[in-house]
């Protein structure tokens, strides 16, 4: 009869939790927190909700706050609605010295938004502030939904970004 | 475990230390200052703050003494050049983000930061750079937030998570942008939560009823004794010109430790409540002293001249005095009056001439935490004696294992191994079970006397449970709560528990409601005994039969019958059919019945003595003056003894009545064992929906009642009815919004909240508040439509 917060997760989300879970000590359910939260977040479009971060708190038995510290900690979770594509450029020194400022400054001309704003269609996300994703050798790259672009020019990024539905 | 110990040497001193020991818990030990932040000795050690960095011979670069264990032949500095270098770099660090706001900071002049940047800061800034700016959080009545100040030492999140067992503030975000907080904006519910305004080594957390009242090197500090439950926890009250601005914990390890409950930290606002009154009340009318006391004992006399001394009742609130409580009782049985009682909130008497001298908590305070089972009956401990919770909390997350038999499924922090959350009937019937089962895996049988309780019962698995917990974990304990006391078949639970106890070798206890419930028994305010516990000549009418059987006058020392008694609609029929009632209160009145109102001082103006549930005597002096003419309430009874020429009453001093009582009762022994059942005794049994109430945690006494900041703090409780969905369900009232109450034909429209934590058979009605006054006894039958 009572209403649980973790309700709210999909069959597919717990499954894929559970099966995080399984890979820990059982006292150390917290440790899918990463996990459960990237899960979350993907099938919600992109974003967290609280809702969804308290019903994961409660499904791993943490408290709440506990899953907010985590989730405002690392930058691949958004805590508020942003666009279906994500797009993170890195800005690190590699990649500044190979020309990511200029690359940045394409894609805010491109898409007529700021870095950390989304395109008022929904479509584009451009991510704040990303530090090196470990490709210095192919930099200057960005990230884009998950996928790795490197060795970026103004043609290339056309080439990505049209090519998104 | 033999302790093992090592040599080290700081700076230059000699010392011996506990292997594995922190060097900063060694340091602290032999006066050795090393600053610091984010240690605190009660929570784990974070080594966040880098502050406490000192010289280690041999080791590449300064450690931080609260993290760094000690080792045989380890050489400290903590002056050294490099140690010092250390700490001023942090300083520096540590400064950049802090705000200049010293001067309108609350944690001025206590501050730690202050403290340790005089001694380590630099006096200029070189830091130019825009100051990070964080928002204040509202997290609550009870505690102010200016987070700009927050120097991220954790120490409050850390107090969330294994003190208070729920941790509600975190730090959210990532370096720069790290903020603690909430995330979700939520007043902070616990009842330990003020802790954290002295956890913070800034002014980013900070008393929000005292602030911006005065300034901390202004207050005067006096030693006191808090006034609410009966841990007895030691306090200091703070005065500024006299007048009471806050209270703050005086460490005591045996007591309470280095906290406080929130209820004895803000219950000082309703020193202040606007209803204070300050000068003798007679028909409600303001008067002079002489007026008054002349028609207390004109009104008392009169009535006992005509209808004889029996139609007289005495009744004195369990916060009062030690001084007071033997004073009201030599009052009483200088008028021959033998009606007088403390127990304001017990039901069930029938037992009490076989009761202990004076019931107690059966161990040490500090021992409840090395338990390692436990059966609560009938405690909402978190609420009712908060800080023998954390003691039992402590001992819960040791392994220990902790059981309730309950009249409802209340929330504790820590893990609950086993219980039974039952209506009045079924927990009697619970217990019946327990004693049955210990009674078999001791192969022994149950006492003639209590066998009318167990025959036939069918032990479960969790009441075998609770049984084998008990029977094989020592040391083990037996409580008996505030809703047991109040349980209308009290002396057979506690036959049952005194039973349960002694068969699988648990110490049985008491956790007494009030700070001077266990010093009402030793002091004598009982019908039924003499101070130190010698049987009355002939026994007076107890607190409930002094309103069953209503009398013609009543004197009321610090209580408020309607919301300290056990059935407020009974308080309140007899009052208002009384002829005479005389009330020694520190606040007006509203109820009307009142005739005359000596108005007395609280907790904080007046010296005495107060027992708390070890049986531990703690004796205070007065920090203010009373308001206006109020007056300390032992020298109102003093007076009054002389009025009535009643013999004995010419002491000077509070200290020579305290002598005396201490006389009487200072030196017996507690000892909590019981005289037996009674044979043919039948299994506590009632019809049909029951009221149960508990006193919720602010509403036990007049002076937390007044209290204004905890009153809307979110663990003050609405007078509401809970309901199990299943009740509610076939009462048809779902989805209802309030609902009519109907005990003893009395009718009230209350809130209706659907709680599965309430047993089916019970509607939870809390008493002690204003709306449910009306209605009957804490528990008794009641309808609902
Ligand atoms: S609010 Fe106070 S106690 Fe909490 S982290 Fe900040 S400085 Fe420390
Ligand atoms: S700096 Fe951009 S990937 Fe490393
Ligand atoms: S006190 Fe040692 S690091 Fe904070």
């Amino acid at each position: 009869m009572s209403v649980r917060k973790s309700d709210l997760l999909s069959a597919h989300a717990r499954a894929e939790i559970d099966q995080w879970v399984s890979r820990y000590p059982a006292d150390k359910k917290q440790s899918a927190v990463l996990a459960a939260l990237r899960e979350v977040q993907h099938e919600n479009g992109g974003y967290l909700t609280t809702e969804l971060m308290d019903a994961v708190a409660d499904y791993l038995d943490m408290s709440p706050i506990a899953v907010y510290e985590v989730a405002s900690f690392y930058s691949m979770f958004e805590l508020k609605p942003v666009g279906r594509h994500s797009i993170a450029v890195c800005t690190n020194v590699s990649c500044m010295l190979r020309g990511s400022d200029t690359v940045l400054a394409y894609i805010e001309r491109k898409l007529g938004i700021k870095l950390g704003d989304s395109t008022p269609d929904g479509k584009f996300y451009l991510k704040k502030e990303e530090e090196c994703l470990a490709a210095c050798c192919g930099a200057p790259m960005m990230q884009v939904n998950h996928i790795y672009y490197e060795h970026l020019t103004a043609e290339k990024v056309d080439q990505v970004l049209d090519s998104l539905e | 475990m033999s302790e093992e110990l090592v040599n080290i040497e700081v700076n230059g001193i000699p010392l011996k230390a506990r292997k594995g020991a922190m060097l900063i818990e060694i340091t602290d030990a032999a006066g050795i200052s090393i600053p610091r932040f984010c240690y605190h000795k009660k929570l784990s050690i974070a080594a966040n703050c880098r502050m406490c960095l000192v010289e280690v011979e041999r080791a590449p670069k300064p450690l931080p003494a609260c993290a760094t264990p000690v080792m045989e032949g380890m050489k400290v500095y903590t002056e050294s050049p490099k140690a010092l270098a250390a700490q001023k770099g942090t300083m520096e660090f540590l400064l950049i983000n802090h705000p200049l706001d010293c001067p309108i900071c609350d944690q001025g002049g206590e501050c730690e930061l202050q403290d340790v940047a005089l001694g380590y800061g630099g006096d200029v800034s070189r830091f130019t750079e825009r100051k990070r700016v964080v928002k204040d959080k509202n997290i609550g009545p009870l505690i102010a937030t200016d987070m700009t100040r927050c120097i991220h030492c954790t120490r409050c999140v850390r107090f969330g998570d294994e003190i208070a067992g729920l941790r509600e503030l975190g730090a959210t975000g990532r370096g720069e942008n790290m903020e603690i907080g909430t995330y979700v904006a939520h007043s902070v519910a616990s009842e330990l939560s003020g802790n954290v305004i002295d956890l913070c080594p800034v002014g980013a957390l900070t008393a929000k009823p005292s602030r911006y009242q005065g300034r901390s090197w202004e207050y005067v500090q006096h030693a006191a004794v808090a006034p609410h439950d009966s841990i007895g926890s030691n306090i200091f009250i703070h005065t500024l010109r006299g007048k009471v601005m806050r209270v703050v914990p005086r460490e005591n390890e045996s007591i309470n430790e280095t906290w406080l409950s929130d209820r004895d930290r803000f219950s000082y606002e309703g020193i202040h409540s606007d209803d204070r009154l300050s000068k003798p009340l007679v028909d409600g009318v303001e008067v002079d002293w002489e007026i008054a006391l002349d028609a207390t004992v004109k009104g008392l006399k009169d009535v006992i001249v005509r209808q004889g001394a029996d139609a007289v009742g005495f009744l004195v609130s369990p916060t009062a005095t030690m001084e007071e409580l033997y004073l009201a009782q030599k009052l009483a049985h200088g008028l021959g009056v033998t009606n007088i009682d403390h127990r304001l909130r017990q039901a069930d008497f029938s037992d009490q001439a076989t009761a202990p001298v004076f019931p107690w908590l059966g161990q040490e305070l500090e021992e409840l935490e090395k338990i390692k089972a436990a059966l609560l009956i009938g405690s909402n401990v978190r609420m009712e004696q908060p800080l023998a919770g954390h003691r039992l909390r402590k001992a819960a997350l040791a392994g220990g294992r902790v059981m309730f038999i309950n009249p409802r499924d209340f929330e504790f922090r820590f893990p609950v191994v086993a219980k039974v959350v039952a209506d009045p009937v079924g927990m009697v019937a619970a217990l019946a079970g327990v004693a049955q089962a210990v009674a078999e895996l001791k192969g022994e049988s149950v006492p003639a006397d209590l066998a009318g309780l167990t025959a036939g019962v069918k032990v479960s698995d969790t009441e075998r449970t609770i049984a084998a917990n008990l029977v094989n974990n020592a040391p083990a304990t037996v409580l008996l709560g505030n809703l047991a006391v109040s349980h209308p078949a009290f002396a057979q639970m506690r036959a049952l528990a005194g039973f349960v106890a002694r068969c699988s070798g648990a110490r049985l206890g008491y956790l007494p409601e009030a700070a001077n419930s266990v010093g009402g028994w030793l002091a004598g305010a009982l019908p039924h005994r003499l101070p130190g516990g010698k049987p009355a000549p002939a026994a007076g009418l107890d607190a409930r039969a002094m309103l069953d059987s209503p009398r013609k006058a009543y004197v009321l020392i610090g209580v408020e019958p309607e919301l300290d008694c056990w059935d407020g609609a009974a308080a309140l029929k007899a009052m208002q059919a009384a002829e005479f009632v005389v009330s020694l209160s520190s606040y007006a009145s509203v109820a009307g019945y009142v005739k005359v109102t000596l108005p007395v001082a609280t907790f904080a103006e007046t010296s005495g003595t107060y027992v708390n549930a070890e049986g531990r005597w703690q004796s205070f002096q007065g920090a203010s003056k009373p308001l206006g003419e109020a007056r300390p309430t032992w020298k109102v009874l003093r007076v009054l003894g002389n009025l009535c020429g009643v013999q004995g009453f010419d002491y000077i001093s509070s200290e020579d009545v305290l002598a005396e009582v201490q006389g009487v009762g200072g030196s017996i022994q507690p000892d909590n064992s019981l005289g037996i059942g009674q044979p043919g005794w039948q299994l506590f049994q009632a019809d049909g929906l029951l009221r149960v109430a508990d006193v919720p945690i602010y509403a036990m006494d007049p002076l937390v009642r007044r209290a204004r900041s905890l009153q809307s703090s979110p663990l003050a409780q609405p007078a509401e009815v809970r309901l199990h969905p299943d009740v509610a369900q076939e009462l048809g009232v779902v989805g209802r919004d309030r609902v009519q109450v109907r005990q003893n034909g009395v009718a009230v429209d209350l809130p209706l909240v659907l709680d599965d934590s309430v047993p089916r058979g019970c509607a939870w009605i809390p008493a002690g508040l204003p709306a449910s006054v009306v209605l009957g006894p804490a528990v008794g039958p009641v309808i609902i439509q």
